[in-house]
């Protein structure tokens, strides 16, 4: 791509585009709406984004049309600014100066910022949310709600009302508000409650003659409200997910434009009336006309709750892969950051009320050419049992989607761990392991339908065992379908798939092995294992634990075009980034501070055309780009750009390239002739053993602890011991101060002295010393 | 206290009739609620809305219409005729016929000298009334149609009247018919059916408001006849309008029990053009809204469920006070249960008849007798008014509107005699409504409802004194058997001891006034009717409302005003000796509820007479049908 390419964390796409109410513009053209730090411009008929207006390095929390000129719109972010665009050409036109947003509790929108400082002397304790204040007709009073009160304040007057409801009503209806409205020409105030009511006061020019009205059809929260321009309409819309239209003054005639899909939480009109536009919980903006016909459908990356099943690539189409709707798959595409259609998995009606226990897709596999789709949906209920539902799904090359082929309801006794399909390259039965919390894991397969013809074939289960009665956590196949590696918590078991036997069982105490991957192509003799504080390596040919790092990994994933793997890992607040191969030592790529938070799903998405990149450190994005998802829900990438990007010297010094370099030392005193490795044995005598032996025939780790101090102890007859003893101590300096270079010449210069140790070794060393650095110094060359 | 062996009675089936049509004085602060069984009640709301007066019913006298001129109360029902009410002897004084059949509604001008009726015919008829008696002036011109509400405009010089389909306009003076508004069918399956315009306000500034059975309210101009604006409220009928009198709000009941309310509201906060607007909605009823009237405080419904519920309005009055409380009005005000407490006797007393019956008798838990009915006294045209039993069971007396009977009970046996003996006339001028006389026979108290108690030595045969004056009305009144005391409680439930020898009141009254009642006493909603004595401790007095009963202990001392009102829990928890000090003079049950009447036997066993309102509930005709949400 480029010659310095550096990698550098873009956001990428499926940001919110619900989280502030969307504006249409002034000829009905473009809606925008806020999406994480840029503004979008949608185009209102043809779904498509027109522009991104991208400046802000905070949340965009609001957008606002500039009253005076319709064709510039404002914008508010989390980072302080006001900032002016042009949404036609996509142009930023002005940086407004900074407000005090937190500090003065005004919700942070376009409309109420522009008069913040006299709002901030008039209302305090004001709803963080923006639907809880409202501009009355021509801008004379601003109505504010927070819990149970209504604060309406008269700039002209400069004078404030409160009205104050109770708490709750007898018949268990809870009267707080949420959201609140004005119409446009009349001096009524639509506030809408949590118990589903709407209620328009009037008269609330008086303390005490104030009067309100109650409309009442949700039959939970109403999230919002909105008159229509004229004040014919009053607009009103929750959970339910039906836009209610109810007539100014004609309460009882009111009309319904019901399954919009999800949730409504924003709810826009056009400035002329002519399209409505209601946001949705489930990252969509839906376009109405005239409240009878929705006539576009903007939808982004759907975030349910949890992300429950993992991201995935489609092989075929590939596109991002996660449960999005309740009961659906969605198939994001990453590339245009769009939405390309959703698979109903469940085939219930949803319905939409909080509270209710319904189906969720909680599992999804793919196999390798993309053919058969597997995914495993579940209801729990209180005091009921657990449904599952196991459902395999062929792709259908005429319809060009995935079709139905095998449904197994409870197809395990508790809920499904893991699940994945063998990635044979040759052969022509697929088969599907599934791991479950009721300790055992069964492998199905396709078989041919027994006495009809008309069946097609279906799926049965072919193999089920169990391992000592514990669970099974995770399972992974090997890249040619020959090993099944099946974690029990901290025993990985290693069974064969034609024979079913199991041929060796690897384990590393302590702590539960969470993640599995074996490695690819060159590296596919190692089996990488996570636990909760360490990364291990083992090597299948030995069936001994090849190398070991203690971090903390959240998510291990393998690019399947390449060696290579990606290790997140949490590291006080923040996530810290390494790509690696597992057959050596020192990390490709490492970057700190990925990003604040948690990063539990990532994926490597398989570029459409490799890319010719020399760099060393950026090779590794030419052939798939690393993708992950933040807690904001953003779908994020790493990108080579020419941007430089000073990269902190501490990045060199984590403890993955420490024991990694170790680890590389180790491998290098090997590849030495018999010197080194007697050197290594005669180092480590106590360590070797300890690695040589078989992790499941070790002593109790309380034992072996006590003789690895031991171990590591000076006896102080020893030289040669103490040599060695010494030799480890500058390793452990290392790993801890980072010691620049010439202060460990001159370590090994006082080392030299001693005359214990040969001329060749002491060089030998020092070689070894010097080519664990070189990368670094390359990094900062870079 | 004591434990009591308890005779609790759950047959007196007593069903309240529904209430028909209502009508407001705001001069006296009276409203006269006129019942399906043609009783007539009057409620005073400045006197926490006791119901001081009771005008029996007769049968197949429906009332259908109620209206007050000045102090005098008109009504006209379906028979055709309009009453006035005699409001001092309590019956009808005389009655009109009107000629036009049945009459539906009855309305009378500002001034009050004119009196408009709409009757089956399709005629409105004009009566001017004169000082004693009404008299036909004119009639309207004639319509097809029966006129089924009637309006005057404030000015006295136009009737807006309600029809079927339409609404008519009349000069009072020339007596033509002005406009026509003609008011649409409900939509859908029903256009065939004709719509009924059951109620019609007329505003000073011309606008008509109507309500009608196609579930509308319509606001009109009734200058031009056009509509102004159409509110779709109910699916079933809108049965009644009220207009509050500085007509800025209207109020309108509907067949499902809801009581909406209309609003003349500026639409923006600096201009004063002014629109109708519906705003709150009131659902206090389970049945139809068949009489309302707008206070100025408050609205009062009644209708098929019988209750008549008193809504204060919020914004006028203070929140959080004893007037913003929601009161509903279930039970008279006055006992309708005879106990003879020697004889184990109970007197149930219906508008149509009355019932004895005998108590049972149990040992333990072994029933050894179970309560069972005597006798039945079946009541001819005219309703009872009250009845009494004496302690032994011997004699039992009722009287209706025009005569007093007494009955000699032999058990299986009964004869009757009519004997109607005379007191000295006292100087009153309002009805008795209470009469109480001594255990030994020496002593009479009547209470009227000019809250005036007089007390007289039957020995003597005159008055003995006058109870200094109360600004309440005495709810019951009863003589001490043994001290000849006379206990009264008066509708704000303040309680007063009169002895009747130093004609004075007590050092105990005086007591209880000094350091007052506790406010959660004060608060209570509904009136004491009843005061029964403990024969084994003449320092008990034994008195309930509908909701508890309570056991006044003399010796004791009151509680303090920050004390707990309700303590018995809290006593049983104490040891003993502590118990002393925490007690105070009243003691309150609650295990009972809707009561009607308490009373305390000769062998110390209490009778508890309930009657529960799901009973009642439960008799009445089904409701409309309403879409309840996930139903």
């Amino acid at each position: 791509m480029v010659e310095h390419g550096d990698i550098r964390v873009v956001h990428c796409g499926g940001s919110k585009i619900n989280f502030r109410d969307p504006v249409i513009t002034h000829d009905s053209r473009f809606l925008l709406c806020a999406s994480g730090e840029a503004v979008k411009v949608f185009s209102t008929s043809t779904e498509e984004c027109i522009h991104e207006l991208r400046g802000h390095t905070g949340l965009v929390t609001g957008v606002l049309l500039r009253p005076s000129n319709h064709l510039q719109v404002y914008s508010s972010s989390l980072d302080g600014t006001l900032r002016l665009w042009d949404f036609t050409d996509g142009i930023l036109i002005k940086v407004g100066q900074r407000f005090q947003l937190v500090a003065v509790h005004l919700p942070q929108s376009g409309d109420q910022m522009v008069e913040a400082q006299e709002l901030s002397a008039v209302l305090s304790g004001v709803n963080p949310n923006p639907a809880a204040i409202a501009f009355g007709r021509g801008g004379e009073f601003i109505a504010s709600v927070n819990d149970l009160q209504l604060e309406v304040y008269f700039f002209k007057k400069q004078k404030s009302y409160r009205f104050f409801l109770k708490e709750d009503n007898k018949k268990g209806g809870w009267n707080t508000f949420t959201c609140v409205a004005c119409h446009p020409k009349d001096d009524c105030i639509a506030t809408g409650h949590e118990d589903g009511k709407i209620r328009l006061w009037r008269n609330f020019n008086h303390k005490k003659e104030y009067t309100y009205s109650t409309l009442h059809w949700h039959h939970s929260t109403v999230s919002s409200l909105c008159f229509t321009p004229e004040g014919t309409n009053l607009l009103s819309g929750g959970v339910e997910s039906v836009l209610v239209q109810w007539r100014y003054n004609q309460e009882s005639e009111r009309d319904f434009l019901p399954r919009l899909g999800g949730a409504i939480t924003h709810i826009t009109v056009s400035p002329d009336g002519s399209l409505f536009c209601t946001s949705h919980s489930d990252n969509k903006i839906t376009i109405i006309q005239s409240c009878v016909k929705v006539s576009a459908v903007i939808q982004g990356l759907v975030k349910g709750d949890s992300i429950r099943t993992d991201l995935m690539m489609d092989p075929r189409s590939k596109a991002l892969v996660l449960n999005g709707k309740p009961g659906h798959l969605q198939f994001y595409s990453l590339q245009r950051d769009k939405l390309l259609y959703n698979l109903d998995i469940v085939q219930q009606e949803y319905i939409h009320e909080s509270g209710l226990q319904q189906f969720e897709v909680v599992k999804a596999a793919f196999d390798a050419s993309g053919s058969w789709l597997a995914t495993v949906e579940e209801r729990h209920q209180k005091a009921a049992e657990l449904e599952l539902n196991l459902k395999l799904w062929a792709f259908d090359e005429q319809t060009q989607s995935f079709v139905l082929n095998t449904t197994i309801s409870a197809p395990h006794d508790a809920q499904i761990t893991a699940m994945c399909f063998c990635q044979p390259t040759d052969s022509q039965t697929t088969l599907l392991v599934s791991t479950s919390k009721d300790g055992h894991f069964k492998a199905w397969q396709l078989a041919a339908p027994a006495h009809t013809e008309d069946e097609g074939p279906s799926w049965l289960c072919d193999f089920v065992s169990a391992y000592h009665g514990l669970v099974p956590e995770c399972c992974s196949f090997s890249a040619d379908g020959s090993l099944l590696a099946v974690v029990f918590q901290e025993v990985v078991t290693v069974w064969s798939p034609s024979t079913w036997e199991l041929l060796t069982t690897l384990s590393q105490p302590p702590g539960a092995v969470s993640d599995l991957c074996f490695g690819r192509l060159s590296c596919s003799k190692y089996l990488l294992g996570t636990t909760a504080s360490n990364l291990l390596c083992w090597n299948l040919l030995t069936c001994s634990l090849e190398w070991t790092t203690s971090m903390d990994v959240r998510r291990l994933v393998a690019d399947p075009l390449s060696e290579n793997m990606a290790a997140f890992c949490y590291q006080s607040g923040s996530t810290d980034l390494f790509v690696f191969k597992p057959s050596e030592p020192r990390p490709l790529f490492s970057h700190k501070a990925v990003c604040s938070g948690k990063v539990t799903q990532a994926v490597f998405a398989p570029r459409e055309e490799m890319l010719e990149s020399c760099e060393e450190s950026s090779q590794w994005l030419n052939r798939s780009q690393l993708y992950f998802l933040t807690h904001f829900s953003l779908i994020t990438r790493f990108l080579l750009s020419p941007l430089k990007l000073v990269i902190d010297d501490s990045v060199a010094m984590t403890p993955f390239y420490l024991l990694l370099g170790k680890h590389r030392q180790q491998q290098q005193e090997t590849a030495l002739p018999q010197t080194s490795t007697s050197l290594l044995l005669l180092f480590f005598p106590f360590f070797s053993q300890l690695l040589q032996t078989p992790a499941h025939v070790l002593p109790s780790t309380s034992y072996l602890c006590s003789m690895f101090v031991q171990s590591l102890l000076i006896s102080a007859h020893a030289e040669e011991e103490m040599e060695s003893e010494k030799e480890e101590e500058d390793s452990e300096e290392e790993m801890e101060s980072s010691r620049s270079k010439p202060e460990l010449a001159a370590a090994a210069a006082t080392e030299s002295d001693t005359p214990a140790l040969t001329k060749a070794q002491a060089r030998e060393l020092r070689r070894v010393r010097k080519l664990d650095h070189s990368w670094l110094a390359g990094l900062l060359d870079s | 206290m004591g434990e009591f062996k308890v005779h609790r009675v759950r047959f007196f089936d007593y069903m309240p009739s529904a209430i028909r049509t209502m009508a407001f004085n705001s001069q006296t602060e009276r409203l006269a609620v006129a019942r399906a069984d043609g009783a007539v009640e009057i409620f005073n709301f400045n006197d926490n809305f006791f119901q001081e007066k009771v005008i029996p019913g007769q049968d197949g006298r429906a009332t259908e219409a109620l209206c007050w001129v000045g102090h005098r109360l008109f009504s006209a029902g379906l028979n055709g005729e309009i009453t006035e009410y005699d409001l001092e002897n309590l019956r009808p004084q005389y009655t009109v016929d009107a000629y036009g059949g049945p009459i539906w509604t009855i309305s009378s001008n500002s001034q009050g000298t004119q009196l408009a009726v709409g009757c089956e015919d399709g005629t409105v008829k004009i009566f001017a009334i004169l000082e004693e008696r009404i008299q036909f002036q004119r009639n309207l011109n004639r319509h097809k149609g029966r006129i089924i509400s009637l309006c005057w405009h404030p000015s006295s010089a136009q009737i807006a009247a309600g029809m079927t389909d339409m609404i008519k306009i009349f000069d009072a003076e020339t007596g033509h018919a002005t406009r026509r508004l003609l008011v649409d069918r409900a939509m859908g399956a029903s256009k065939n059916k004709e719509v009924v315009v059951w109620s019609v306000g007329y505003l000073s500034d011309h606008t008509i408001i109507s309500g009608d059975s196609a579930g509308k309210v319509q606001i009109w101009n009734g200058l031009t006849g056009t509509l102004v604006r159409t509110y779709l409220v109910t699916k079933w009928d809108v049965l009644v309008l009220s207009v509050s009198k500085d007509e800025s709000s209207v109020i309108a009941g509907t067949s499902e029990g809801t009581v909406i309310q209309f609003q003349f509201i500026s639409s923006t906060v600096d201009q004063h053009d002014k629109e109708w607007v519906r705003t709150r909605t009131f659902r206090n009823h389970s049945h139809d809204v068949s009489a309302l009237a707008h206070t100025d405080t408050a609205v009062v419904s009644g209708g098929m469920d019988t209750q008549l519920v008193v809504r204060p309005l919020l914004d006028k009055v203070e929140k959080n006070t004893q007037e913003s409380a929601l009161r509903k009005i279930a039970f008279p005000h006055r006992s309708l249960v005879g106990c003879a407490k020697k004889a184990g006797l109970l007197l149930f007393q219906f508008p149509d008849r009355l019932e004895l019956w005998k108590l049972g008798e149990s040992e333990g838990h072994v029933c050894l007798m179970y309560p069972y009915f005597v006798c039945r006294f079946l009541q001819g045209e005219d309703h009872i008014c009250c009845s009494a039993l004496s302690a032994c069971g011997g004699w039992l007396a009722y009287s209706t509107v025009s005569s007093v009977r007494l009955y000699r009970i032999q058990y299986n046996n009964t004869i009757s005699i009519n004997k109607v003996g005379t007191l000295a006339r006292a100087c009153s001028r309002q009805p008795v409504h209470l009469l109480c006389a001594s255990d030994d026979g020496k002593w009479l108290a009547t209470a009227n409802t000019d809250c005036e108690i007089h007390i007289y030595n039957l020995h003597k045969m005159k008055l003995h004194c006058m109870v200094p004056v109360y600004n309440s009305c005495p709810t019951t009144i009863a003589i001490h058997p043994v001290t000849n005391n006379l206990i009264s409680v008066h509708a704000d439930q303040q309680i007063f001891e009169f002895s009747l020898v130093q004609k004075e009141y007590t050092q105990w009254s005086r007591r209880l006034q000094a350091q007052g009642l506790l406010s959660l006493w004060l608060e209570r909603d509904t009136p004491i009717t009843h005061i029964t004595f403990n024969p084994k401790n003449p320092d008990h007095i034994i008195l309930h409302d509908t909701y508890m009963f309570c056991i006044i202990d003399q010796s004791l001392p009151f509680p303090e005003l920050n004390a707990v009102l309700w303590n018995q829990m809290t006593l049983k928890s104490l040891p003993v000796s502590q118990r002393i000090g925490q007690s105070h003079a009243f003691k309150i049950c609650k295990s009972f509820q809707h009561l009607m009447c308490v009373s305390l036997l000769e062998d110390l066993s209490l009778v508890v007479v309930e009657r529960p309102l799901l009973d009642i509930m439960s008799q009445l005709p089904a409701p409309v049908r309403q879409k309840k949400f996930a139903t």
